[in-house]
């Protein structure tokens, strides 16, 4: 039999919810530690093995440098590199700072700024070092972490669908929030994974997988505002855990730019 | 020095990583310091600006164990920032909701990152090979918690129901009554998990303690109350920040609470909690902390695995309670019209007072946000623990392994925000010349 291959779990600027992902697939837990070797999960284990690993699943965003050269060395550890969750696919919600001043953001929330080190930005993994797959979502979904795992496993690549949230509504006999309703909902844009559960809860989906691919935003924001909604709902609507995704940040620019040019 | 990993958690303008740092001269203990060095988010400052509605979706994600209580706070703060009065049955299905995160999360810390401690074992999964049984009942106990978060909030991690107000949509009855069954067996396992975790091997450490912690209307505190500092002085939630205050240290991203006026640390969570309300648990968890002989006050930190395993059994059997009484009815939500105002309010998370407050404009709009963590407020009297355990352990030994070992396990009975901390301490050592 051949060796089981070696995962490590690293973190950078997150919540953690998306590595708590992997322990609350309880039923399965014990079967991914039969085909994998968990050599590396502080959240799990106090056992830390040192690399190199076959497979390295990263969650959360870089913001200081110091996390930039810790991503970098793990990179040269790691056979494949896998993200895991908005913050490492986008950014996070952190990445907000994009619009803002973080100098002015730091001494809002700190009374001694000097003493904190982060950067201005808050990016995704992609940026830094060469990822292999990435995973969706806010948070990811432990399904779909287990499909991953087990696929890199076997030595082959993971397939995991892209379509958008719509098509899982249609599929579970939700009505549509926004034909029904008017709602503002990130549905037609957002790649699948979460299961399509906020408009099965009555609300529109607020984009925490993402933008799907040749998601056209421009056209489902022009059909929001034609419903009544202003650019004050729709921007934030856009800018949340996925913020930085390049299709939603364009989209809240430009609702932005607007809403400026119609004001002056 | 070796390595060697503990945790340290922080929540919402950090979260994760930590280090301690014990500082010796002439091998005597001068100083001991927990440096959190997650990089800062910065919540309170992103969430200017924005709608009101948008606060529990967003600072759920300050934390991926308990998003429930990041959730919860902000609701009942907004609520009160905008004058809205929710139901009863609102009031029952929040109360269901936070039980599901306790759940989840106690019988997480409990079976996964702390009892391993006990047992010299590197994580729950090797503790399983010496205890099947009673890791399996762990994780099944931990599963149903989740279970129970999926049905009321969509899932289990960052759920999407909570909304200001209320909630989105009502539970199935389906769903709802397909769940009493598994929470039957759940209240039985769990007073086994907490028989068990009774039987460990403490450490004989005891400090004195400030207990703080909500203190609710004849019941065991979550979402609503005063504030009980000690077992006699209680204060409106919205008198907190005047008995209470934030401090940044060099060593820290993290803020610290301290009492005022005297600058001191305190104590929240599972011990807080049961020293000061023990009488508001529920029967069976009551009967079952007389049962154990858990003692009140309870001073030891490494026993507050034992109040977790009591709060496990006094949520599953509140949870019971709720499901039984049926699915609710009613609006699910109260309507209300933006209003300039401000709004406090705190709710116990799983490890502690979690405390928020907000002003808005009459656009609803978001002006300012103040988050307190648990972990924050606790953070002093860590600080304080590990230099009474280190300058004990130093007179005994001089195996800076052993006494690391010790330290890192300390922190870890805190449950200092469970996934990020708890395996992740690195201990320095610097001798002073």
């Amino acid at each position: 039999m051949s060796q089981r291959p070696r995962v490590a779990v690293a973190k950078f600027t997150s919540c953690d919810g998306c590595q708590l992902s992997l322990l609350d697939a309880e039923d399965d837990l014990l079967a991914v530690c039969e085909r994998v070797e968990l050599a590396h999960f502080a959240e799990a284990s106090s056992d830390l093995q040192p690399g190199p690993y076959d497979v390295a699943l990263v969650e959360g965003s870089i913001t200081t440098e110091h996390d930039a050269e810790r991503l970098r060395e793990l990179r040269r550890q790691a056979r494949y590199l896998v993200t895991i969750g908005a913050c490492a696919t986008s950014g996070g919600i952190q990445a907000l700072r994009a619009w803002g001043d973080v100098g002015e953001w730091v001494e809002a929330v700190y009374p001694t700024p000097a003493f904190i080190d982060t950067l201005a930005t808050s990016t995704p993994i992609a940026e830094h070092v060469l990822v292999d797959f990435e995973l969706r979502g806010c948070p990811i979904s432990a399904k779909q972490l287990v499909t991953v795992i087990t696929a890199l496993a076997e030595g082959r690549r993971p397939k995991l669908p892209s379509h958008s949230v719509c098509l899982d509504c249609k599929r579970r006999g939700t009505v549509c929030v926004v034909v029904a309703q008017g709602t503002a909902c990130l549905g037609p844009v957002t790649q699948t994974g979460c299961g399509a559960i906020c408009p099965a809860y009555n609300r529109g989906c607020y984009g925490c997988y993402g933008p799907m691919p040749q998601a056209n935003g421009r056209r489902l924001v022009d059909q929001f505002q034609r419903l009544g909604h202003g650019a004050d709902r729709l921007v934030p609507l856009l800018r949340n855990f996925n913020a930085a995704a390049p299709d939603f940040r364009r989209e809240s620019e430009r609702l932005e730019q607007a809403a400026d040019g119609g004001a002056s | 020095m070796s390595d060697e990993l503990v945790d340290v958690p922080i929540l919402t303008r950090v979260e994760g990583e930590g280090a301690l740092t014990l500082r010796l001269r002439d091998g005597k203990l001068v100083d001991a310091q927990l440096r959190i060095y997650e990089p800062p988010r910065l919540f309170e400052a992103l969430l200017r600006g924005r709608p009101l509605e948008d606060a529990p979706d967003i600072t759920a994600r300050i934390c991926g164990i308990c998003p429930v209580a990041y959730q919860m706070s902000a609701v009942h703060a907004l609520e009160m920032a905008l004058g809205v009065m929710i139901s009863p049955e609102i009031r029952r299905l929040r109360r269901l909701l936070y039980c599901g995160e306790w759940i989840e999360s106690h019988a997480l810390h409990t079976h996964l990152l702390q009892a391993p401690d006990f047992f010299d074992a590197a994580s729950g999964i090797e503790l399983a090979q010496r205890f099947p049984e009673e890791v399996t009942r762990g994780l099944q106990l931990k599963k149903f918690g989740n279970r129970l978060l999926e049905m009321l909030g969509g899932r289990a991690i960052h759920p999407i129901n909570v909304a200001v107000g209320g909630f989105h949509r009502w539970p199935p009855r389906a769903e709802w009554d397909a769940l009493i069954p598994s929470f039957e067996w759940g209240l039985e396992a769990a007073q086994a998990a907490a028989r068990w975790v009774a039987t460990f091997p403490f450490p004989d450490f005891e400090q004195d303690y400030e207990s703080v912690c909500v203190a609710g209307p004849g019941e065991y505190p979550f979402n609503e109350g005063d504030i009980a500092i000690g077992p006699s002085m209680t204060i409106p939630v919205a008198e907190y920040e005047q008995h209470f205050a934030e401090r940044q240290v060099a060593h820290s991203t993290a803020l610290q609470s301290v009492r005022l006026p005297a600058e001191t640390a305190y104590l929240v969570g599972p011990l807080a909690r049961i020293n000061l309300q023990r009488e508001h648990l529920r029967p069976v968890a009551r009967r079952l902390a007389d049962e154990i002989g858990f003692e009140n006050p309870c001073r030891n930190p490494y026993r507050a695995i034992v109040a977790r395993g009591l709060e496990l059994v006094q949520a599953y059997e509140e949870a019971l309670t709720i499901l039984r009484e049926g699915v609710p009815r009613g609006p699910s939500r109260i309507s209300y019209t933006p209003r300039a105002g401000q709004g406090c309010a705190a709710t116990e998370a799983p490890r502690g007072l979690l405390y928020h407050h907000y002003e808005v404009d009459d656009a609803g709009r978001l002006v300012s946000a103040r988050i307190i963590p648990p972990t924050s407020q606790n953070q002093g009297q860590i600080e304080n623990d590990l230099r009474a355990y280190a300058t004990r352990q130093l007179l005994t030994t001089t195996r800076r392994d052993v006494i690391a070992t010790g330290c890192e396990r300390l922190v870890r009975s805190y449950d200092p925000c469970i996934s990020c901390a708890t395996h992740f301490l690195k201990v320095r050592w610097e001798d002073a010349v």
